[in-house]
Formats: C-alpha cells, structure tokens, sequence
C-alpha cells in the first residue's frame, strides 16, 4: 500500500472519522507499549506510545533541547529558600472522550494532585492498581523529596520540598509526571474497571488514542480542542510496529511508514545516497563509558587511571563498535546537555606516554579484568567488541586485561559491589535533560556501592554539584557544572568512550520533524507536504 | 473409538500436572533477578529492593509459591505480567489467534505442496523430477529462515512491489477485533479489499514458516511412499490392472500416510509455539516474539503461563493426530 492511496482512502477510516485532506503520519515503530500509563513504565518505547502523543505535563521539554517551557502550567515561581514551587495552570485545557468517557470539567488542580498522590501515597485507591510499581517516582526520589502538593485554588498548585533541589522542575517535565484526569480516573473506579487508565489513556495532549492491537497497530487522531492552537498538524497518526530494523527500512523505502527510528548503522549511507529518504542526525543523551574502580589498588591513583584512558584507541571504537553512529566522549555528559564544557581537552590518545606514565608510577606487570555487558545499548552496541579493542590497546601498553561478562541481572548487580573487581563497561542515557541526573547519579558519593560503578567519592566534587542541586539560578548551575567536569578530567576515574549519534530516517515529504536529545519521537509539530 | 479416545485422554492429566511443574521451575532456574533486571542502570535502594520483593511475592517459599500458583491455573488466573501489569490469559488471547492463523495457513500451504510432490517424487524415483524435488528439499529444510525472508521482501515487496512489507492489514481498514483472525474479521468487517488485504499480507509470511515443513512433510512422503509401493499387495493391486492412480492415491498413499501424520503433528506443534524469526521480521503479533522478550526480562508470570498454554496447545495437536492414526488405521483402535 502506498501512502498516496493511504491518504486518498483515508476516509475509509469511519471510526477515525477523517475528513477528505486529512492527513495520516505513519511511524513504524520498534516495539510495543508496556502500557499507556507512563508513570507505571520506564521506557522510552512506552514513552513514545504514551506520554507524548496523548499527554502534557505541568512543564515540558522543548522539543529539540533540554530546555524545559512552559505546559499546563502557564508559569511557576520557587520560593527564595528553593522549597516551594507555586505553578499557576492554563485554564481552559480539554481532556479527550472516549467511549466510556466523556469529561465533565476542563483541567485543574485536582488533576495535578491525583496524578502525583496515585503514585505517592498507598492509601490512594489507584496506588496498587496495575500492580503499580511507579518506578521513575521512586527513582528519581520523589518520596523523599516532597513533604506536601497543596492545591491553593483551582488553578494553582504548591509543592513543597524537604530539601532544595533545582533539577525538581525538569523532573515535573519527566513522562512520570503526565497529568492524568482525575475525573476518569474516579469513573473508572466507580465502573469497576480501573485498568482502563493504562489501556484507553485519556490525557490533554495532541492527540486522542483510538485503539491499540497488540504487537501490531496503535492509532490516534488528532485532538481538535488542542490547547496549543495550530498543533498538531496531521488529522491520524499510526505507529505500525515493526520490530525489524531491516524491514522498517523496507517499509520507509516501500513508503509504508513515513518515519522510522534506530536504523541499522550499516544501512545508514544507502539511506543517506537515497534520493526517497532524508537522515536526520543528532548526538543522543548518553554517555558510554569505562569505569575503574577507584577504591582498589592501583586505579584509586588517578595518574594510573588517566595513563590508561590515554591508551584506548577511541576512533577506533568509534568505526569498529559504533560503525560510525558514535562521537568520541570527552565528558561525562553529552553535548546536547546545557553546562557541556566544550573548554575541555581530551586526553591524547598516546600510548608511549601512557607506558611511561605506568612506569613512572611504579606499575609493572599489571592485569585487570574489564566487564563486558551483556546487552545491546545506544551508548554501547556491542561492549564483548569494545572490551576486546581495550583489551588490544591495553596490551600495547603491557596491561593483561582479561574479559569477563554476566547474565545482565547479574552484571549489574555484581558490578555496583564496592570491592567490585576491575573496570566495567557500562553507560547512561540521560532521563530529565538535568546535568544533576548525571553527574550526581553516576559519580556522586550517595551512588557508591550502586549507579556510580567508579565507586569514587571525591569531595571537591561532591562539594560542587552539591552545590549545583541547590542552586536555582541557571547560569550559576552552568557554571558550577563546568567546574565539576574539570576536576572529572583531572581525576579521570571513567575512561568517557562516546556518545551515540541517533539517526532518524524520515521521508521527504516529511515537515517539521525534530530529533529530540531526551530519545522521545514526537509528532506534535509533523506535517506532511502534498 | 470411544475407549480409545478415553485413554488417550487419561495421558494428559499427569503430562499437565509436569508441565506446569516443569514450565514454573525452567524460569527460576535461569539466572538473573527480575527486580533488577527492571530496574537497569540505574538500581534501586536496598529498601525498595524488599518492597518489590514482598510485592512480587518472593519472600515466600518456593513450595508455597508453586502451590499458589498451581491453584491459581486450576481457577483460571495465569498471573500478571511483571512488564505490562495486564494477565497474562489476555495477552495470550490477544496474540495467538495471529499465529494460529499463520500457523495454519502455513502447514495447509506444506501440505498442499509437499504431499503431492513427495507422492510424485516416489513414483518416478530416481528421475529427473525426483532428484530435482529432493535436493530442492533439501535446500529448502536448510534454508536460513532470516535470510529467506528478507529476500523474498526485498524482491516482492520491494522490487516488484506485489506484497506488502510487513503486518497482517493495510493501515487503512480498521475494523473491531472479533475472531483474531484477519482472513475471517476483515469479511465479517464488510469492508470492500480487507479481506484481499489480509490475503496479501499472509502471502510472504505463509511460505517463509512453510518452507521447512514442506521440504519435510515431501520427503517423509517420498520415503513412506517408497517403502509400500515395494509391498506385494501393490504388486497385485496392479496385476489386478487397477489404473496407476488408484493404486498410488488409494492403496499407497493411504499405507504410506502414518509416519507423514506424524511429521504434520510434529510440525504444527513446532509452528504453534511461535515462529519468533517470522514474526519478528513481518510484523507478526504473535506468541513467539512475546514469550522471547517475556525470558529476556525474566517476566515470570508470562514465561509460565505461556508455556503452559502453549504446552497445552501442543497436547491438543498430539491428541488430535492420535485420534487421526486411529481412523486412518482400524488395527491402532483395536489393539486398545
């Protein structure tokens, strides 16, 4: 079927009740949803299907960047002391209908506290529906962190914090913090069939969920009572599932599907010299990386680890491991991230300077073990192939490495031990566009003995994204961020590898499509030329 | 008959009873924390790490488990998917109808070809149609699934543009599921070219899952086909100067049809479980790609549950083709 006939017979689509121009965007997407409910789910294809199309969040993430604007909240204001957060709502705002539910009320404050108390407190009745396990909420320490959401009236709403922390605002663009309406969510319950949250999801975003077939089709039309005027641009939007990369690519050349994400890197320059398809192409929100284990002799000294960073071929693992979809990582954070020190210098890639390097810090004879995952990721592809080329550069330099992997539940686990052994290949993709979610997550002392693989605990660094997290003022973050990948690179205790490059394959009659760096495919401002 | 059927049926209580037995144990015994396994790079605190654990219902033991479970497949209740929170019965159901049918027309689309070539191929052994037809075969039991596959849609979906890529319907018809089954929702949906639809998308992924049990259900045939036409009652049925082709397809055919049963049974219980590089590489929602991902992610509930069903499934074919050799063959019944 061709997407011309697809448009031409788009009226064929009764139940989606197209008119004779409307337009139908289709996305061949990876996977299937968990569910629709992103607060119950934590990845990025669920995100796709779920928080994105169908909802909006009190602040979002401008699509593009990691800028964080305003949603469905018109503005905010934080107290002086940084432990109150006073967002004022758009009035207005129309939920979607479906056929069990019709909305009785325009959005309000009651809607921003039930999506937060669901997942907050065990006495809501939606706590333990699903078998909610609400991870992102625990995950990003939300319990912790709120003492109270106290709705002022009915359009503004206080948070208030036990603690300063200034990456809270980007957390409440997070897809954990898609507003739900507390309106269905009470018929539902009153019906008996609360799961109806997570399987015919009613939000205020652009578009309206029609059905989902399992493994095969999800559908949506565009919501006509948009709050955001002119979006979004198309009337149907399908994602077609199809898990294949190398039949995606058949589809998008079959003109099937109008966009498609992760190409296989080997078929990204036949796309490229395709006159059919254009490559949209931006570095991802990851970081992929080596990670020494700086309590244990002799990588707690930093010249032992810098010496050994100074020897991994990076380019190589760039065109080997990443056939080329790979960007040498200086920092620890990627470039799309605000606060990225492009200032830095990264180490040489020098192998005769890092053997006298050794030799100057009395290393001989030195064999280590480094962990290979088990898993694909975007940030590593293939590490059994990244290990092996370390492996060859560290023998260069007369470190034995041996290679050693686990059952991924087992990797992970075994890895975050203090008294761990060796230098683990892992990374990062970012999930709320804040430096702190890196740099505190992966490499701040309350991560020791479980994300922070390095185990390292310097206090001149904690002392400044400390320092960062309390900070309101952006630009004085930036500046304490830029500080803090300093002293990173002084003390090396990663060995930073790269960055993945995401390639978007998208048709040419394809308008307005942006490559967002938090991962999220979003449809909002897609048009389809004639 | 009746006794027979009976007995064949007693059989499946104790092969139940180990399946679920079997199917509970085979995920456990897999390393690798489900708990940790969702909660990926970033970890989690010792203390969620216990909540999750008492949620899941871990703290208990092992025996209490099982027998949890046991009296929840006996009422019906597979569990919850760990991964989508949604029963696992439902899943199930939403997912096998799509490779039932592809399983179907798979076997019928082997059977369609292989039967009549392995008869021929037997027939005229050792000519040229018999040695072509065996070494195709053969080529064809060892084809790579993966590759055929993307062949055959670089050439027809893409080359020559006669099928569609992937999936069960083009985009455009929308219809309620009734059935699960394209071929018989889309003509139920009275709309006009859904039912060619289906049709169309059913074409590459048909002879993709077919090729295998059709390269053995014509070889099995040749082979049976090969050992009766030696026996003497053929030679008499043709001294007799029956026409060839009674002699083939009636008196043959018949006696040679037990062991290809049995090759038919094996293979539909094998294309029952899921074909997951079919699926995966049409589109297809069906059950192989499920319970893959389910095993990755070490989703308990669902590689259970799925197994079971699955297993269960697979009791049904065996019983069927038991019942089959019973009426092919009147000696089987009445040694019961």
């Amino acid at each position: 079927m061709k997407l011309r006939n697809l448009m031409a017979s788009a009226g064929m689509l009764a139940l989606i009740g197209a008119g004779a121009s409307a337009q139908t965007l289709v996305y061949c997407s990876e996977g299937s949803p968990e569910g629709f409910d992103p607060a119950l789910y934590t990845a990025g294809t669920t995100f796709d299907a779920s928080s994105h199309p169908v909802y909006n969040r009190l602040v979002e993430f401008e699509t593009g960047t990691t800028n964080v604007v305003p949603g469905l909240a018109e503005s905010y204001e934080v107290s002086d002391d940084g432990l109150e957060y006073t967002f004022k709502l758009r009035q207005g705002v129309k939920f979607h209908s479906n056929d069990r539910f019709t909305p009785g009320r325009d959005f309000n404050a009651d809607d921003v506290i039930f999506t937060f108390e669901r997942q907050w407190k065990a006495d809501n009745p939606y706590n333990q529906v699903s078998g909610g396990t609400w991870e992102y909420f625990n995950g990003m320490s939300m319990p912790d962190l709120i003492a109270s959401i106290e709705k002022v009236d009915d359009y503004t709403v206080k948070f208030i914090l036990n603690r300063p922390e200034a990456p809270f605002i980007a957390n409440m663009a997070m897809d954990f913090a898609s507003i739900l309406s507390a309106e269905y969510a009470d018929a539902m319950l009153a019906a008996g069939t609360p799961e109806m949250l997570n399987q015919q999801p009613v939000g205020t975003g652009p578009f309206r969920f029609v059905a989902y077939q399992k493994d095969a089709v999800i559908r949506y039309q565009r919501n006509a009572e948009y709050w955001d005027a002119g979006k979004p641009k198309v009337e149907n939007l399908v994602f077609a599932i199809t898990p294949d990369a190398s039949v995606r690519y058949q589809k998008l050349k079959a003109g099937e599907c109008h966009v498609m994400p992760f190409p296989n890197p080997a078929d990204v320059q036949a796309m490229k010299d395709d006159p059919g398809i254009t490559v949209l192409e931006q570095e991802g929100l990851n970081v992929g990386y080596l990670a020494y284990n700086s309590k244990i002799p002799p990588f707690d000294n930093p010249k032992v680890r810098k010496a050994l960073n100074m020897a991994i071929d990076k380019q190589a693992i760039i065109d080997v491991v990443f056939q080329g979809s790979g960007e040498a990582a200086k920092n620890p954070i990627p470039p799309t991230l605000w606060s990225y020190n492009d200032a830095i210098v990264d180490d040489p890639y020098d192998p005769e300077a890092a053997r006298a390097m050794l030799a100057e810090e009395g290393i001989t004879g030195l064999s280590m073990k480094v962990w290979a995952m088990p898993v694909q990721r975007p940030y590593n592809p293939n590490a059994r192939r990244m290990a092996e080329l370390i492996q060859a550069d560290f023998a260069a330099i007369g470190v034995g490495v041996e290679i050693v992997s686990y059952e991924w539940g087992e990797y992970l686990e075994r890895s975050s031990s203090v008294d761990r052994d060796g230098a683990v290949l892992l990374g990062w993709t970012g999930d709320n566009g804040d430096p702190d979610n890196f740099l505190a997550v992966l490499l701040g002392c309350d991560g020791v003995g479980g994300a922070n693989r390095a185990q390292w605990c310097y206090q001149p660094f904690e002392d400044v994204i400390q320092k960062a997290k309390i900070t309101a003022d952006v630009a004085e973050r930036t500046a304490l961020y830029e500080e803090a990948q300093v002293i990173f690179k002084e003390q090396a205790p990663w060995a930073t590898i790269a960055h993945s490059v995401v390639f978007m394959p998208v048709r040419p009659e394809v308008e307005g499509y942006t490559v967002h760096p938090l991962g999220g495919h979003i449809f909002t401002d897609v048009s389809l030329a004639e | 008959m009746i006794r027979y059927l009976l007995s064949r049926l007693l059989t499946f209580l104790p092969t139940f009873l180990g399946v679920t037995l079997i199917s509970f144990a085979f995920i456990r015994v897999l390393p690798g924390d489900p708990i940790i396994v969702m909660a990926g790079e970033r970890g989690l605190t010792e203390e969620r790490y216990a909540e999750l654990y008492r949620q899941f219902g871990f703290d208990q033991p092992l025996p209490v488990q099982f027998w949890n479970y046991l009296t929840g497949v006996l009422q019906g209740d597979l569990g919850t998917s760990y991964v989508t929170k949604r029963p696992v019965w439902d899943e199930f159901f939403a997912l096998f109808p799509a490779t039932l049918e592809l399983s179907l027309c798979a076997i019928v689309f082997a059977i369609a070809i292989g039967l009549p070539a392995g008869v021929i191929a037997a027939v005229n052994r050792g000519k040229l149609f018999d040695r072509a037809l065996m070494s195709t075969a053969l080529v064809g039991y060892s084809m790579p699934i993966f590759w055929w596959a993307l062949l055959l849609i670089i050439v027809f979906s893409g080359n020559l543009g006669w099928t569609p890529v992937s999936g069960r319907m083009d985009l455009i018809y929308y219809f309620p599921q009734v059935t699960g089954f394209m071929l018989i929702d889309s003509l139920l949906s009275g709309q006009n070219g859904a039912f060619a639809s289906a049709v169309r998308h059913l074409i590459l992924p048909t002879i993709v899952l077919g090729t295998i049990p059709l390269a053995v259900i014509a070889r099995q045939t040749r082979s049976a086909m090969l050992e009766v036409l030696s026996e003497d009652y053929i030679r008499t049925a043709r001294a007799k100067g029956l026409s060839p082709l009674r002699v083939n397809g009636l008196h043959a055919l018949r006696n040679a049809m037990i062991p290809v049963i049995t090759v038919i049974g094996l293979s539909v219980g094998t294309l029952l479980a899921g074909a997951i590089l079919t699926e995966t590489i049409f589109s297809w929602p069906g059950i192989g790609k499920w319970m893959v991902d389910s095993i990755f992610r070490r989703d308990y509930p669902v590689v259970q549950g799925g197994l079971l069903l699955i297993a269960s499934m697979v009791m049904v074919v065996n019983l069927t083709v038991d019942i089959l050799y019973g009426l092919i063959n009147p000696k089987i019944r009445a040694r019961k």
